[in-house]
């Protein structure tokens, strides 16, 4: 990404184009990004069949038991289609991923892809809201940090952005309830919403916080509020430090130019120099650092949801590992991964488009 | 010169090393007062002396032994007997925390010695070479790049099955890389450089290129970035042993023990909160470490603080 950037500044306006006319120049991007999204998505598919298919030493025996006889063995070897060459198998494996089959749930038995609809918006509530607490606490400790550059300020906001590194979110989930919600009362405990409140709104987008407002159950959408405030603020704290440290960096790096000594010396204000010229600059790179960070935080959590009973996608995937439910898992673990490479390329895209210097 | 005839801080400084090994150790020294000098990156070198001691001397700092049960004194309170007090079976939660320092020291250790390498030798290839062989181990290296590292050490392992060997294993298959990238970035700066073409005129075949004059120059920002990691690959570790999936009881692994202390975290906290801290405070000392590292070693990409 880089190199590109550093391209398209040495380029600069006026120099002469090779590529033909602009639309054409654009067209080229999309089929080029669409090529590597393909790429990459196959490369999700083939790690998750190698997972499924390959690395297990008999996939069939944890379908059948080992009490079939040999004729069942053998049909089931033959309705999973193991038989086949494995360059076979994965083309029907990538086949029946893109017509929606992620195969049955041991566990549930139902299809994945219905169980894998039903709890993706309970994770998509909690990380959106984390996302949220982490943007708005993390750019303005960031930006703080940089202005008292070696200031105490600054030494605390790095150790508190650090420890975002080293906290591991499980324990800070159990720590979070026994002092918040046993010890002092404040939140709601484990789960989405209190229980007697359980299903007396209807699905309608699959969030609860929206869902509770549409049918006008106030008293629903408290009670959510409550249950979701600690697991998305504990989420939010580890995108809060991914974030005031990178927002610190590209701060730094600003305030060291000459523009921005520039400004100071025509009499510029001080907060205009710091959130109108430097920030300005630096909000185009922190949008991709905080896509990536919401990809990051669909990933974070899978912990968080295993510790506050959060009947999201981290909690499926954490119930199939102790049940070795294989589809279950390996469902989980491609929508997890396919939404990560659509962030994480989206945010990539939105980054060449908003950049000025590549304006041509 | 030798060290006994000038005092041992003057042959390390001298200008005019007589051997490769005095310029060797001359240059980790000025490393090592630099990182003093930065209190974080002396405070991360202390917390990690302490790490390495612990797991060295575990037998003799710990006061019980870490499986062996003692039933009637079963979840006390921290005290003056029992620092970090006792868990569900008895046991000495110090002691267990200071045992788990192997664990901790012998992950991170092994994923280190396994993906490093591994990321460095794709990635020097990779640029040396450049073309096709650059285009499809990048691509492959890409791929692993844009996908969630701890929910691919999920699957590996529950594939693989549960322990620590294969969590482990799970864990380097996910780590490896951001050190292809990187290696790859550093071959390329001096692919063309004159000393390679020496190098290659004299008759040194690609292999010999590679590893005795490129890869040596790419240890150093390995060295950082691998600190850096390090915290990610405790915290993963423990997050699989919280899960189950990476070391199995009666091992005193920290995540696997905030696992058990997770039924009694209301009346019992100390049973989870303790090990807990443990992680926290290694993790913490890999990233002060890293993060003086790089503003000594690669003082262009450092924070400037």
């Amino acid at each position: 990404m880089s190199t590109d950037v550093e391209s398209a500044a040495l380029s600069g306006p006026s120099a002469p184009r090779r590529r033909g006319p602009r639309r054409f120049a654009g067209l080229r991007r999309l089929v080029e990004f669409l090529v590597i999204l393909a790429f990459t998505f196959l490369g999700l598919l083939a790690i998750t069949f190698f997972i499924g298919r390959v690395i297990p030493i008999d996939p069939v025996l944890s379908v059948v038991g080992d009490r079939a006889t040999a004729a069942q063995y053998e049909a089931a070897r033959v309705a999973m289609g193991l038989d086949q060459p494995l360059p076979v198998q994965f083309v029907h494996y990538v086949a029946d991923v893109f017509s929606g089959d992620l195969g049955r749930s041991v566990s549930t038995n139902r299809p994945v892809a219905d169980d894998l609809a039903r709890v993706f918006p309970a994770t998509l509530e909690m990380a959106t809201i984390g996302i949220v607490i982490g943007v708005l606490l993390g750019v303005p400790l960031g930006v703080l940090s940089a202005v008292k550059r070696g200031r105490l300020i600054d030494q605390l906001i790095r150790i508190f952005a650090l420890l975002g590194y080293s906290v591991p979110a499980f324990w800070l989930g159990l720590v979070g309830l026994a002092l918040f919600y046993a010890g002092l009362g404040w939140v709601g405990g484990p789960g989405r919403v209190d229980i007697f409140y359980d299903g007396l709104v209807d699905p309608v987008t699959g969030l609860l916080l929206v869902d509770s407002l549409i049918a006008g159950d106030l008293d629903v959408f408290f009670s959510a509020l409550d249950h979701i405030i600690l697991p998305a603020t504990i989420l939010g704290f580890f995108s809060l430090a991914y974030i005031a440290r990178m927002t610190r960096s590209f701060m730094l790096d600003q305030l060291g130019q000459e523009y921005v000594t520039t400004a100071r010396v025509k009499g510029v204000p001080e907060w205009k120099v710091i959130w109108v010229h430097a920030f300005g600059t630096i909000r185009v790179p922190l949008i991709t650092v905080i896509g990536l960070s919401y990809a990051a935080l669909l990933e974070g959590s899978v912990m968080i949801e295993t510790v506050f009973s959060w009947p999201g996608i981290g909690n499926y995937l954490t119930t199939a590992l102790f049940n070795a439910d294989m589809n279950a898992v390996l469902g989980a673990t491609l929508v997890i991964g396919t939404v990560f490479i659509l962030i994480n390329k989206l945010s990539d895209i939105l980054y060449r488009i908003l950049d000025p210097r590549s304006r041509t | 010169m030798s060290p006994k005839t000038m005092g041992l801080s003057a042959w390390l400084t001298d200008d005019a090393p007589a051997s490769r090994a005095q310029a060797n150790l001359g240059r980790a020294y000025d490393i090592f007062r630099r990182l003093c000098r930065n209190p974080l990156a002396a405070l991360g070198m202390a917390i990690l002396l302490v790490l390495v001691l612990c797991a060295a001397f575990a037998p003799w700092i710990a006061p019980y032994s870490p499986i062996g049960q003692d039933l009637p004194n079963r979840l006390l309170p921290p005290s003056a007997a029992h620092w970090m007090g006792t868990d569900e079976l008895g046991r000495d939660i110090f002691s267990r925390v200071v045992h788990g320092a192997r664990l901790t020291l012998l992950i991170v250790g092994l994923v280190a010695v396994i993906s490093a390498p591994v990321g460095l030798i794709l990635g020097a290839v990779s640029g040396y070479f450049g073309g096709w062989a650059d285009r499809i181990l990048m691509g492959i290296t890409d791929i692993f790049l844009s996908l969630p590292k701890l929910i691919l050490a999920l699957a590996f392992v529950a594939a693989l099955g549960p322990g620590i060997e294969n969590a482990i294993i799970a864990i380097a298959i996910t780590a490896w890389p951001p050190y292809a990238r990187l290696a790859r970035a550093e071959t390329l700066t001096f692919r063309n450089a004159e000393f390679v073409q020496a190098a290659r005129l004299a008759g040194g075949s690609h292999a010999r290129v590679i590893g005795l004059h490129i890869l040596p120059l790419c240890t150093s920002s390995t060295i950082i970035r691998v600190t850096l990691d390090m915290a990610g690959i405790i915290l993963t570790a423990a997050g699989l042993g919280f899960l189950g999936l990476g070391a199995q009881p009666p091992l005193p692994e920290w995540g696997a023990m905030i696992s058990r202390g997770r039924a009694f975290i209301l009346d019992q906290w100390w049973v989870a909160t303790m090990p807990g801290f443990a992680i926290i405070v290694v993790s913490l000392g890999f990233c002060f470490l890293g993060d003086g590292l790089r503003d000594v070693l690669d003082p262009k990409s450092g924070d400037k603080a």
